[in-house]
């Protein structure tokens, strides 16, 4: 296999906190097209290692690499404009801006033009400026979210916010999407339309996702392959049905029996 | 509605403002045309501190800083060579100040580049840091732009400030700068780069995950203010024609900070009506500054009235009207000609 095929890798990370290890020699690689499943209890580590990925920390040991290229210690806004997008565990719409605006926002750093242009109206922002409305429009309407585009995203429904923060993640072209707890918060019924959803997104945006879930529905149900850890150590990795009977899984989530006493 | 109508609409309404200013001008009394020239001045520094502070949700305290350094370059491009070798007796001015004096429109641009330039510096070790820190250095280099001003005596004239500054500020200049810098501010708001900075507002965080770059776009902001500060500050020194740094105190910004929560921070409209009506009535108010006789209490004049008045203004608006005049609204001629759209800013 070539390298290219890899689209992240993590090459033994750790992520120290003063005194506390979040994150401990972590390796993992994921493969163009996968749908790959991060699993673990609460403090586990997960979302430090997508805070890693998305360059708001920075490894302190261990380097990452996307798409053979070392990304370790880029800025957030670089590495979003190489093709890693993110969702947030606490969603972070822009709550006061309209749904269409959300997604604009995320179209922007890939305009061409200088401020003044933009505020002058030149025939060239204008121009980029319909093609980012358009495509917004399209991305808008693939993901269900066409008529509520003069809604501010603040007053969207929970399952719709939820959705908006992915499509604001869709709108920055990514190749590999980060979704932190997708279903969290979420009833059976919009978590059973969300993971729908998320196979849809994936083929119809032909992105490879890492997903960060504690609703063991969604992962058993959607992911093709799951990576369990603990206490920032990678504990398991495997099929879904390989890991429901993992005992080190069993152990990690519930306990071992004779502890219980201790 | 397509952008054809909306310019053309805009051209109207320009137009009509502009006859209304000639209307003023030909049958108003020179006081009145003096408030209403001093309304124009305020737009253009409450839109531009508003880009800022209530678009780009950047906690700013130093437009007077930049208004000072606006002010101070611009007039004295504009004094005469004759006038500037008497002004400073106490030290003479330097070069290239004591041998130049240009027109009014270019020494406003270069007050506006001068205001604009010194944003840029102290933005940058400011917007280094994420959080309130902003604030705290605008606030101090506010004060330091004040002490430099008093001592800074070749370049300044210290404490006596400057005198005899031409009075070109009238009221079609004043507002010529309000209209452009309305339009500006309103333009850029709503373009990518008004997303962008709104993003920032809303979430730094997150507007940084979708690949916006904070600082650069911190930065732009804060110049941009930055300039028309100090076009604002050419245009204020060109209209009372005396400056000196006790003008520049905190004082103004102060004022500032109370027409855009006043107009409602976030829109451009907002500020732009309360500046007008700060100026309308803090003019109005004079009277309570000046000694009263109801009949059977004598109340001497109090100087410093007017900001007790504002002062309990703002506090019933905080209470009964948080979000201001406008909230976050732009008057829209989709408003008016088409009500469906909600005006989402």
């Amino acid at each position: 296999m070539s390298s290219t095929d890899v689209v992240l890798k993590l090459d033994h990370i750790t992520m120290r906190f003063g005194g506390v290890v979040a994150v401990s020699d972590f390796e993992m690689e994921i493969k163009e097209g996968e749908l790959v499943g991060l699993i673990g209890p609460n403090g586990a580590g997960k979302t430090t290692i997508f805070n890693m990925v998305t360059g708001v920390y920075t490894p302190t040991e261990g380097r990452i690499y996307f798409y053979g290229e070392d990304i370790t210690g880029r800025k957030p806004y670089q590495i979003t404009a190489m093709g890693i997008a993110r969702t947030f565990q606490n969603i972070r719409l822009f709550k006061d801006l309209s749904v269409m605006d959300n997604v604009l926002a995320a179209s922007h750093f890939r305009l061409n033009s200088n401020i003044f242009a933009a505020a002058f109206g030149f025939p060239s922002y204008i121009r980029q400026d319909d093609e980012m409305k358009e495509e917004a429009l399209r991305l808008l309407d693939s993901v269900g979210l066409v008529e509520y585009m003069n809604f501010v995203a603040g007053g969207l429904p929970y399952g719709q916010q939820r959705r908006l923060e992915i499509a604001r993640a869709l709108a920055t072209h990514p190749r590999l999407l980060l979704l932190d707890e997708p279903a969290a918060g979420m009833n059976p019924h919009e978590t059973e339309e969300l993971m729908g959803f998320i196979q849809g997104i994936r083929k119809k945006f032909n992105v490879t996702i890492l997903l960060i879930e504690h609703d063991m529905k969604v992962v058993m149900g959607i992911c093709e392959r799951i990576r369990v850890m603990d206490h920032g150590i990678a504990i398991a990795e495997g099929e879904p049905k390989d890991i429901q009977n993992n005992p080190r899984v069993i152990e990690a989530y519930l306990g071992k029996e004779d502890e219980e006493d201790a | 509605m397509n952008r054809k109508t909306r310019f053309l609409l805009n051209v109207l309404l320009v137009a009509g403002l502009f006859f209304l200013l000639y209307l003023a001008k030909h049958y108003l009394n020179s006081y009145m045309v003096r408030i209403i020239t001093l309304g124009g001045v305020y737009v253009v520094l409450a839109v531009s501190y508003n880009l800022v502070n209530g678009i780009t949700g950047q906690f700013s305290l130093g437009p007077n800083a930049f208004m000072a350094v606006g002010a101070y370059t611009a007039s004295l491009l504009t004094l005469s060579v004759a006038s500037k070798q008497q002004m400073f007796f106490i030290e003479p001015l330097i070069w290239p100040f004591n041998s130049v004096q240009i027109h009014f429109f270019p020494a406003t641009l270069l007050g506006g580049v001068a205001g604009g330039l010194t944003a840029y510096l102290v933005g940058i070790p400011s917007f280094r840091l994420r959080g309130d820190y902003l604030a705290i250095v605008t606030l101090g280099f506010g004060e330091i732009v004040r002490v430099i001003a008093n001592n800074v005596i070749f370049l300044t004239n210290g404490a006596l400030g400057l005198k005899d500054i031409p009075n070109y500020t009238n009221i079609y200049w004043a507002w010529g700068w309000a209209v452009f810098t309305f339009f500006f501010v309103r333009k850029l708001t709503d373009s990518s780069y008004g997303r962008a900075f709104k993003a920032i507002r809303e979430d730094e965080i997150a507007a940084e995950a979708m690949g916006i770059n904070p600082f650069k776009h911190k930065m732009l902001s804060f110049v941009i203010s930055g300039f028309f500060a100090g076009v604002g500050g050419a245009l204020l020194a060109h209209l009372i024609t005396t400056i000196s740094p006790v003008l520049f105190s905190f004082f103004i910004t102060f004022n500032l900070l109370i027409i855009i929560v006043l107009g409602g921070l976030g829109s451009s409209t907002g500020a732009a009506i309360a500046a007008v009506l700060f100026a309308v009535i803090s003019e109005l108010l004079r009277a309570i500054e000046s000694p009263m006789n109801l009949g059977f209490i004598h109340i001497p004049g109090i100087p410093g009235m007017r900001m007790v008045v504002f002062a309990i203004l703002l506090v019933v608006f905080m209470i009964f009207w948080p979000r201001g005049i406008m909230g976050r609204k732009e008057l829209t001629w989709d408003l008016f000609f088409n009500r469906k759209r909600g005006g989402v800013s």
